[in-house]
């Protein structure tokens, strides 16, 4: 795949060639060209949601009528989802998960850290497989292969982003 | 509001069953606890999905099958406590605004598997006033049969996303228990729907 700067579109391509049909998101500063790429596609619907569990919810109810999703979140919305595993859990629902990781890296805001310290455990403990990637090189292939064994095997897999490859100046005081 | 609950005129299983009947294709997501319940005594069927968990998440999955089926009518049925919880799932719900979805709210004011204690809406909150905010374009609360009669067909047909607050006496009723299997629940219902599981 690409060059490091060019990760949100490695992942776009993998949405195109993995038939992902709705993609439900929270916003993140780190996620927003992927966002706007997903927007700016007429095969993929774009779903805004007000909590990270909506979008569990919702794109269960995607699988069930024949279609592919992916979920973007950053990790604070981890712990908002954590119920709401359990029906991706008890009926073997495929779930993708791409979340972009805060309070690990240059992080100026310390209410980001509890989340981003522990997000990859409150996951796996919830039953999903975790793939950290600090490596920007190394996101499509990641994401590649996690949505193989998402939607082949009927599995919840989440790839953590770290805020390393996201890189701290984009996160000035402004954004959050 | 000063009527109780346990005085409202509509029998949520009458309702629903009055609903199902005309279901034709319909796609049935039953709400966790009575919702889910009242669909299965109203007839099991391998379109229905009912919750056995998942609370606050009915319309959020519903929202997602009306998005992947545009061409089946999608309908979310669930009780207050549970639309309480996701009620933020309306404001998602509006602003995709499929018009294959209906959702009905069986709202009889009360968390009906802990104990009947009151939830939200017996002190006034207003299900059908914040789907209206949200901007569902049909946002219509029904107390009596005259009004239900006038309703039905908008829930199985009208143009969507369309909400129904369906206000039904509470009341203990006898326990009909679909599959409890998640595996198995959404084997028959892509099997049903899609022909592969």
């Amino acid at each position: 795949m690409g060059q490091a700067s060019a990760w949100p579109d490695d992942i776009f391509r993998v949405f195109r060639q993995a038939d992902i049909r709705q993609v439900a998101y929270v916003p993140d500063a780190g996620h927003t060209r992927l966002i706007n790429l997903c927007r700016d596609d007429n095969a993929i619907r774009a779903i805004g949601l007000t909590t990270e569990e909506e979008g569990v919810a919702l794109l269960a109810g995607a699988w069930l009528g024949g279609q592919r999703g992916a979920l973007l979140m950053q990790s604070s919305g981890v712990g908002n989802c954590i119920n709401m595993l359990s029906l991706i859990t008890q009926c073997r629902f495929p779930l993708l998960s791409l979340v972009t990781m805060r309070g690990q890296w240059g992080e100026f805001n310390p209410w980001q850290v509890p989340m981003g310290q522990n997000s990859g455990e409150q996951l796996r403990l919830a039953g999903t497989l975790v793939y950290p990637v600090d490596e920007a090189s190394r996101i499509g292939e990641t994401v590649e292969q996690a949505a193989r064994l998402a939607f082949e095997g009927g599995i919840s897999v989440a790839v953590l982003i770290a805020q390393r490859v996201i890189g701290s100046k984009t996160f000035g005081k402004s954004e959050q | 509001m000063t009527e109780k609950s346990e005085d409202f005129a509509l029998r949520r299983r009458a309702i629903v069953k009055a609903i199902l009947a005309e279901r034709g294709g319909m796609l049935v997501i039953g709400g966790l606890g009575s919702a889910a319940w009242d669909i299965t005594d109203a007839g099991d069927s391998p379109l229905n999905f009912p919750l056995w968990g998942a609370m606050g998440g009915t319309v959020a999955i519903a929202l997602g099958l009306a998005v992947a089926q545009p061409g089946r009518r999608v309908l979310a049925l669930s009780g207050d406590g549970d639309l309480l919880m996701g009620v933020g799932s309306l404001a998602t719900a509006a602003v995709q605004a499929p018009r294959n979805l209906a959702i009905v709210a069986l709202d009889n004011e009360r968390y009906g598997e802990t104990g009947m204690q009151e939830t939200a809406t017996a002190s006034g909150v207003d299900l059908t006033g914040i789907a209206r905010a949200c901007g569902f374009p049909l946002a219509a609360t029904i107390r009596d049969e005259a009004q239900f009669a006038a309703a039905l067909p908008q829930i199985l047909d009208a143009p969507g996303p369309c909400f129904f607050t369906i206000k039904v006496r509470a009341e203990k009723l006898p326990l009909v228990l679909p599959p409890k299997d998640g595996t198995e629940l959404k084997q028959r219902f892509r099997r049903a729907l899609l022909g592969t599981a």
